[in-house]
């Protein structure tokens, strides 16, 4: 240090390795302390209270024909509610076995086959791909069809072809009664 | 440099204790520049002239301006309608926005030029980079604001752009929304961060010139100034050039502004955001498009890398590879005036820019996404083998003794 040769230090090694220890934990304190001072920050803008509040929908499924679809405003975010046609379930059977970039056999993203339940926001870049009305474009494998990036979904909601890198997430869901559904 | 004199006491008196009089002296009126600046040179005082423009706008249309979903929309119509001027106000801060990109852009590629990032100015490069990255915020930011549905729409695919990375990725793009979509949380923070970064572009301004004013400028010969004959003080020669170049830029700004003031934008911002129902064709603002090109040429998985990780990564490795430039380009000679084979590369990476931006513009379809991956392509590679070689294997041309030297000479 600069100053032992004005003042004499008694043990100068013995002084410093004490100053450092001082020097260092109270950096050590600091730090923590600003990081801790810093997270309430952070996590404001996590979501609030209100807004996890607002965190299930129920949806009346009896009106929905074979063939038709619904979506459903869940968390902000579009649900595609989709009642399958015998030879949309038998595609999805069929297609567990085709190459999947992100592999899940249909049973497992179904509680009852004929309900297909998942999020319609595409994984990609999260536009909401098209597919739900009569004259939408469903894609090369009859399911949804992004237009955003174009990427393919099947009837399962899983990704097929294009730049998104997983299926359609099924959201957790449970049948209230035989005809209606609690998503969240 | 003579220094700050005044017989005027009041003056000298504040200027003791503060000395705001010699440091003008200093730096905007004696400051030498050099001579030969030509008129790619007014481009950095127009762009700050914009960001004065942008802040007066922005100040001025908050006043009538609210943050919530369910008024955003009828608010930036009513400041169309209803306020006083409002139209005026907003037009002159939607255009700004394009015009700040315009000047920037023409601001960058004179460096690139020119040659100006090289050594001293390292470092006065790296802070207009980091000014351009803050302006790509804010501007991202500011279009949100209206809550059209290329404002909820934009937002939502540029905030999962974070999703691609990997584990952290989700809870990243959560904590940017505020929920489980955009919705009010964003808009309000975003319209909180959207009044905070302009002023930061400030700070970030002042440093840059701050760096300026320790390197002084290069010049279109790119030798550096070697005495009192190379440069001329910035007040009158400049100020009064800068001016002048304001008032030319004014002509074409205002052009816009009264005449096709929705040139740049998207018709489909006049649509309120619907979050239930995508645009067929989500474009960004044509200022990012050349990246939004570069993020969209990466269509296949690479082992247990996805596209969508390649493409975001590329992206943004697209501007921060310019923080290297420095290096990359080995050349010792600044000028492309005496390197006729960077020349050539020079207007052959602008167009494939161009190119880049024009593809990001369109949908994602043959042919476009491969030329889009061939202009990707050729980006890097102008940056990580074009560059280093060029500076190894090109014989540049003699460089002239002196600015004052070459200048006397074309006079003659």
């Amino acid at each position: 240090m600069a100053d032992s040769a004005t003042h004499a230090q008694p043990s100068s090694t013995d002084g410093q390795s004490r100053r450092d220890f001082l020097l260092y934990s109270t950096i050590a304190v600091g730090a923590v302390g600003t990081a801790a001072a810093l997270w309430p920050f952070v996590h404001s803008m996590n979501p609030a209270a209100d807004t996890l509040a607002l965190s299930t929908t129920d949806v009346d499924l009896a009106a929905i024909q074979p063939g038709q679809a619904i979506t459903v405003v869940w968390q902000g975010k579009p649900v595609f509610v989709r009642h399958r046609t015998e030879e949309d379930i038998a595609l999805a059977t069929k297609d567990d076995s085709a190459e999947l970039r992100d592999k899940m056999a249909d049973a497992t993203r179904v509680q009852k086959p004929e309900w297909l339940i998942v999020v319609g926001v595409c994984t990609h870049l999260g536009c909401v791909p098209l597919g739900q009305k009569a004259g939408d474009p469903k894609g090369d494998f009859g399911g949804w069809f992004c237009p955003c990036h174009g990427s393919h979904y099947d009837t399962s909601g899983r990704i097929r072809k294009g730049p998104a890198p997983l299926n359609l997430p099924v959201p957790k869901y449970s049948f209230t009664s035989d005809t209606t559904i609690r998503i969240g | 440099m003579s220094g700050f004199q005044t017989n005027n006491k009041v003056i000298s008196w504040l200027d003791e204790r503060l000395p705001i009089f010699s440091m003008m002296q200093h730096s905007a009126i004696e400051y030498p520049t050099p001579r030969n600046l030509n008129y790619w040179w007014n481009f950095g005082s127009l762009a700050a002239f914009v960001l004065v423009v942008m802040l007066l706008t922005g100040i001025f249309l908050v006043m009538n301006y609210s943050s919530h979903t369910s008024l955003a929309f009828d608010s930036v119509e009513r400041i169309m309608r209803d306020v006083n001027y409002g139209w005026l106000i907003r037009y002159l801060h939607m255009n700004g926005a394009s015009m700040f990109f315009i000047l920037v852009y023409i601001h960058m590629f004179r460096n690139l030029y020119y040659g100006s990032y090289k050594a001293p100015r390292e470092v006065l490069w790296w802070v207009g980079i980091i000014i351009y990255l803050a302006m790509m915020a804010t501007g991202f930011l500011g279009y949100v604001l209206p809550w059209g549905q290329m404002s909820f729409w934009g937002a939502t695919v540029i905030t999962n752009l974070f999703s691609a990375f990997p584990v952290v990725g989700q809870s990243i793009v959560t904590l940017l929304w505020g929920g489980f979509s955009v919705d009010n949380p964003t808009l309000n923070r975003f319209f909180s961060l959207h009044y905070l970064l302009p002023f930061v572009i400030v700070g970030l301004v002042v440093v840059h010139v701050w760096a300026l004013h320790t390197v002084r400028s290069n010049n279109p010969l790119g030798v550096e100034m070697k005495g009192e004959a190379d440069s001329i003080p910035f007040h009158p020669y400049y100020t009064i050039k800068d001016l002048f170049g304001i008032g030319l830029f004014l002509m074409f700004f205002l052009a816009f502004v009264f005449w096709a003031p929705n040139f740049f934008g998207e018709p489909d911002n006049y649509i309120p955001a619907n979050p239930m129902v995508t645009p067929p064709h989500i474009v960004p603002e044509w200022y990012y498009l050349p990246f939004y090109a570069i993020l969209r040429s990466f269509t296949m998985d690479l082992w247990i890398i996805p596209a969508k990780l390649q493409g975001v990564v590329a992206m943004f490795a697209a501007i921060l590879i310019l923080f290297f430039l420095p290096w990359l380009d080995t050349s010792k000679v600044r000028s492309a005036k005496f390197r006729p084979i960077y020349r050539q590369f020079f207007w052959l990476f602008l167009v494939d820019c161009l190119v880049l931006g024009y593809v990001g513009g369109k949908p994602a379809e043959e042919p476009l996404v491969t030329i889009g991956q061939l202009g990707t392509a050729y980006y890097f590679a102008h940056f990580l083998i074009i560059m280093p070689l060029l500076g190894k294997l090109e014989k540049p041309k003699p460089l002239p003794a002196s600015i004052s030297a070459a200048v006397l000479k074309e006079k003659a």
